[in-house]
């Protein structure tokens, strides 16, 4: 059965342009860019080619770029070596709560270690409000950290209004922008964060390779130690073909990105049209106006996710709930919890990325199958019949 | 993979699902904040029961579990349907993920409180 892949937001297939470019740097340009020799220093040419690409293409002239082993790595790397290389400054952190777990959970461990953190719940609509961070500021506040657009609902954040307030305090101001590189506009001297992570697997690169984009004058700590590689913060032998293949694949996707960007986002709208037509009693999660163009979070009342998950994995449809890391979790999505929705609904969220190899014939196969999977899934539900809403129920409630 | 064959297998294909117009047992556990609830509805007859259904709003396991509770309660006797526990079920299903043991538990509570209401109202 051939599988119907809306699941972009989780990770992309390697663009074949993408592998043609750095196949030769897995086998006989294998070298280490460190070494003195010439093939060795033909390969370091190489990656600060690729260095020098992504900072055009994110228009980051007075940014420096490390390269990490992904979005996790980096993430870590700006939220810890921010903290720890400010701290005689103040030891408070402000975070928002629909942030990915890569942030919050690193945010958490250093309140372990002293720090104090903030977090922000949005509105309902998924946006990070900029008074409620305005109120939360305080004197020794070092850092603030708010996505450029969240992975599950695609709700955009007002980065460039944060980035500026935090400029005027004197604050430093880190950007996960791991769902925007390669999908939206991306101008690091537009949007003006210190620090700024980005991904290669989801613009279709190579998995295992990201960046930290660090604003000139930003002083951080490395997280790991151990070689003068990437100026002293992150050494270790460079992963050449996951630097030279994100660089390509980055050129790819932002030359593509405003065709794709119409494209998508027909798709999606004509997807989120069909389910709200087609289903009673669903919900959009998330701004409908302020999202990156592949998204769709929905909430299907009186059905749970992974059970329709399932059940669409088994008609051949690849989706999400929430996000992929916390599936194996049984509380639903932190994200659409700090929007303020009910536990009950947000159980049954379910999330559709599209992307570059989604037709309409996906967008039209999901629109006959979801239908019948959730009016099977709520044949066996006791809610949503005889008008019963989830309402007022009292049950037993042993665990 | 995340479920065995068994525990698909009684997902995908769930029997005894639905409703029993004046039920002599039934039994609500769960909370929908907590993302599973499951009712058990009971026919009982001679001490006997001799229909049952269920509804569940859950996940994969719960929905199995529903569905294999079920199946164990058909043909037994109250006395004998009172003893199910939580480690028959799972065992039955052939084992389920660590993260979802609790959902084994629910089709125990739903047992003892569809029999529950069944002593409760011959009782009464």
């Amino acid at each position: 059965m051939k599988t119907i892949y809306l699941d972009h937001n989780a990770t992309t297939p390697m663009d074949k342009r993408v592998l043609d470019f750095i196949y030769p740097y897995l086998t006989d340009e294998f070298y280490n860019p460190s070494s003195i020799h010439l093939p060795g220093q033909q390969v370091r040419e190489e990656i600060e080619k690729s260095r020098k690409k992504i900072l055009e293409l994110l228009e980051g002239e007075n940014y420096n770029l490390y390269f990490t082993s992904g979005g996790t790595e980096a993430d870590n790397f700006a939220i810890q070596g921010a903290a720890y290389g400010n701290q005689k400054k103040g030891r408070h952190i402000i975070c928002s709560s629909i942030e990915h777990h890569a942030v919050i959970d690193t945010c958490k461990a250093l309140e372990k270690d002293g720090f104090e953190v903030t977090y922000l719940s949005t509105g309902s609509d998924g946006v990070v409000n900029l008074d409620d961070l305005k109120q939360s500021i305080r004197k020794d506040t070092i850092l603030v950290t708010v996505m450029h657009a969240n992975n599950e609902t695609g709700v955009i954040q007002p980065v460039e209004e944060i980035a500026r307030f935090c400029r005027e305090k004197g604050i430093i101001f880190h950007t996960d922008a791991v769902q925007t590189a390669g999908k939206i506009p991306l101008s690091l001297k537009k949007i003006g964060a210190d620090l700024v992570v980005i991904s290669s697997h989801k613009f279709y690169g190579p998995k295992a390779a990201g960046a930290l984009l660090v604003r000139k004058g930003t002083r951080i700590f490395p997280l790991f130690h151990g070689g003068s590689q990437e100026k002293n913060l992150r050494p270790g032998t460079e992963n050449t073909p996951g630097i030279i293949g994100m660089a390509r694949a980055l050129e790819i996707a932002v030359s593509e990105m405003e065709t794709e960007g119409i494209r998508q986002k027909e798709l999606r709208d004509r997807l989120e049209e069909g389910i709200l037509n087609l289903i009673p009693d669903v919900q959009v999660n998330g701004s409908r106006e302020k999202r990156v163009p592949g998204t769709l979070n929905v909430s299907i009342k009186y059905v749970e996710g992974e059970a329709l998950l399932m059940y669409l994995s088994d008609e051949g449809i690849a989706a999400s709930s929430g996000s992929a890391c916390s599936s194996s979790s049984l509380e639903p999505s932190h994200v659409l919890l700090s929007m303020g929705i009910a536990h009950e609904i947000a159980h049954g969220s379910i999330r559709f990325s599209l992307g570059k190899m989604n037709g309409e014939e996906d967008v039209e196969a999901v629109l006959k199958i979801l239908p019948e999977v959730v009016k099977k899934l709520r044949r066996f539900s006791p809610f949503g019949k005889d008008k019963e809403e989830f309402g007022e129920n009292v049950y037993a409630h042993t665990h | 993979m995340l479920y065995n064959k068994k525990v698909m297998d009684y997902f995908r294909n769930p029997e005894n699902q639905g409703r029993i117009e004046n039920a002599d047992g039934i039994g609500k556990v769960g909370n929908p904040v907590c993302g599973d609830v499951m009712v058990i509805y009971l026919k009982i007859d001679d001490e006997t029961i001799r229909d049952v259904k269920f509804e569940t709003f859950g996940c994969v396991a719960a929905i199995a579990t529903s569905s294999m509770a079920a199946e164990m309660l058909k043909g037994k006797k109250v006395e004998e349907a009172l003893k199910i526990t939580n480690q028959a079920v799972e065992e039955s299903l052939e084992g389920l993920p660590p993260a979802k043991r609790h959902c084994s538990l629910l089709a125990e509570e739903g047992i003892q409180a569809a029999i529950h209401d069944y002593l409760k109202k011959k009782g009464g």
